[in-house]
């Protein structure tokens, strides 16, 4: 069973073809990429002459460099934020047994469920009448409150299956609930907490409806507006779309191979919690 | 909206086991801990969700204060509107395909990195990839190679497939199966890691036993592996079933809904019908709809997951 034979290698012949086929796109997307516009040959020859010129070009006209800064301080100070609440407020939903408990928990899950549609809307108005319309700032605050069903749901899950004596021994010594919290808890949920601040810097960073809609008009953007903003405007210059692809790509590729154990323990980490 | 469910509070007359022991205090963290979170929650989600559902029977356009009540309107409306139906019948179907496609290739690429293929750490970093680049980003790229003169048909022409070359979004047939190509493209790695997880967790000894008592590769597989599937199974179909339903970025940047209406859902169709033609209330009633589907897909399949799963154990 463990030994590696003919039927293994050929498994393995297969599975190195499929992953050809994924890659495939990524070979073309960075090939047109470094082609100049003049060569209009087959887009899966490899390029002649490669140039950087289309790089140089998308970075100066497509604003990347503050999209990537914009999407940088939206997507930590949305995480640092949703961490905290959610951490907090999963401590006494996971403990107490009371029925406001209990309830607020149920209320707080009846997010998991509601999709943002509904909601889109309605806040719109309610972001333009308090003039948050167009701010990093007020994206942070909206996702903040979006991710806060799904991050107590993971919190409160790993909770329960944490045992109560480490706390109630530093309550014992004289800590108040908030100290054992912060020195006691908290570095024990240390697990869910990586795959907490994975999935939701992940989705906070990719998404596109809500900063479309908020930050639409303004020259405070995103870089998936960017990038949606740039093809707008190049509409069939692709080796000029291609280098904005690729420039916004890079450093997600860069921090997933990075830290690719990590990341794809988180994802695969809501199974355990 | 919310069904308050009966709560099972313990009967506060009856002295709680633990606190009779002696010496141990048993202090339950103060309630305000949930307040922060609950508040951005309330005011980002929970309020503009029941105003969405109030708007859903009025006729505002999403700037005059004064709008009429009309009841059902917004709703029989949708039935009679063909634009409407097909979205909601486009959301469903992308929904079952994306599910039952991408779980499929997901398991099958799990199956194939939990061996013992040299390859097998590379692959897996390699193949979910995918799953971490920005959606917007991966179908503009797609809208380029499935383009009539793109990479997809020159590739097929450079392996002499000649005619099989199609205009993948450009044809009505085709366009939405080409959307669920392309999320399969970037999401079956990432059920692959979920399925890898769960396949993991099966203890050796378990597989050893079966073999010696003479089980077939085909026959292990559905006896033990499958059983002990079950949770990745449970997270894998809720997760693709409600992206599916809920899918936005990907038909935006693809096809914007088109050829015509070939590829409308009814995300798409919200956005349309509430920021090119202001018709808030209407647009809030397909968002209700939405809703709807979402709740009756989620909840019917957790319990009949659930169900499977205790089955299973």
């Amino acid at each position: 069973m463990n030994r590696y034979r003919w039927s293994t290698f050929g498994l393995e012949l297969a599975m190195v073809a499929i992953a050809a086929v994924i890659g495939f796109p990524i070979y073309v997307l960075v090939n047109l990429a470094l082609r100049a516009p003049s060569d209009t040959s087959s887009p899966i020859r490899p390029t002649t002459s490669p140039t950087f010129d289309n790089f140089a070009q998308a970075w100066q006209e497509g604003g990347l460099g503050g999209a990537l800064l914009n999407s940088m301080l939206v997507t930590v100070g949305s995480v640092i934020v949703v961490l905290a609440i959610s951490s907090l407020a999963a401590y006494p939903l996971a403990r107490a047994t009371a029925a406001w408990s209990r309830g607020m928990f149920l209320l707080i899950m009846l997010g998991l469920v509601l999709p943002f549609q509904l909601a889109t809307l309605p806040l719109y108005q309610t972001m333009r009448d308090l003039g948050l319309l167009g701010s990093a700032w007020a994206l942070i605050l909206f996702y903040s409150g979006l991710q806060v069903p799904f991050t107590v749901f993971l919190y409160v899950g790993f909770l329960r299956a944490l045992p109560r004596d480490f706390e109630d021994a530093a309550l014992i010594d004289g800590c108040t609930s908030l100290e054992a919290f912060r020195f006691v808890v908290f570095p024990m949920l240390k697990p869910v907490t990586v795959t907490a601040l994975v999935l939701n810097a992940v989705s906070v960073w990719n998404d596109f409806f809500t900063p479309l809609l908020y930050l639409s008009g303004s020259a405070q953007q995103t870089m998936p507006v960017a990038i949606a903003g740039f093809v707008g405007q190049y509409v069939s210059d692709w080796n000029l779309i291609f280098a904005a692809l690729v420039i916004s790509i890079v450093p997600i590729l860069a921090i997933y191979f990075a830290l690719q154990r990590s990341i794809i323990n988180g994802f695969a980490g809501g199974l355990k919690g | 909206m919310i069904d308050a469910p009966n709560v099972q509070a313990p009967d506060p007359v009856a002295p709680d086991p633990i606190a009779v022991t002696p010496g141990r205090s048993r202090v339950s963290p103060p309630w305000w801990f949930a307040l922060p979170a609950m508040v951005l929650f309330a005011f980002v989600v929970l309020v503009p969700s029941a105003r969405g559902v109030h708007y859903a029977f009025t006729d505002w356009d999403g700037l005059d204060p004064n709008y009429a009540f009309i009841g059902l309107r917004n709703f029989t409306d949708m039935t009679s509107d063909p634009d409407a139906m097909q979205a909601i019948w486009h959301t469903l179907l992308i929904a079952v395909a994306i599910t039952i496609i991408q779980n499929g290739f997901g398991l099958l690429l799990a199956l194939g990195v939990n061996t013992i293929i040299k390859s097998r750490n590379v692959l897996r970093v390699f193949l979910f990839a995918p799953a971490v680049v920005t959606p917007i980003v991966t179908a503009y790229l797609w809208r380029n190679l499935l383009g009539p003169e793109g990479a997809v048909n020159s590739l097929l022409g450079a392996v002499g497939l000649d005619s099989w070359r199609q205009n993948w979004l450009g044809d009505p047939e085709l366009a939405l199966w080409s959307i669920v190509a392309v999320i399969v493209w970037q999401f079956g790695g990432y059920s692959m890691v979920i399925f890898l997880a769960g396949l993991q967790s099966v203890p050796k000894e378990i597989y050893e036993a079966a073999a010696i008592d003479g089980g077939g590769r085909v026959r292990r597989f559905w006896s033990v592996t499958r059983p002990l599937l079950a949770p990745a199974f449970t997270i894998n179909l809720m997760l693709s079933i409600i992206g599916g339903i809920k899918l936005f970025d990907q038909v935006y940047a693809l096809t914007g809904g088109g050829p015509g209406h070939a590829t409308d859902t009814i995300s798409t169709l919200i956005y349309k019908d509430a920021f090119t033609l202001g018709e808030f209330g209407y647009s809030i009633a397909l968002a209700v709809v939405l809703t709807i589907i979402v709740a009756v897909a989620s909840t019917g399949q957790y319990f009949f997951l659930a169900r499977n799963e205790r089955a299973a154990s």
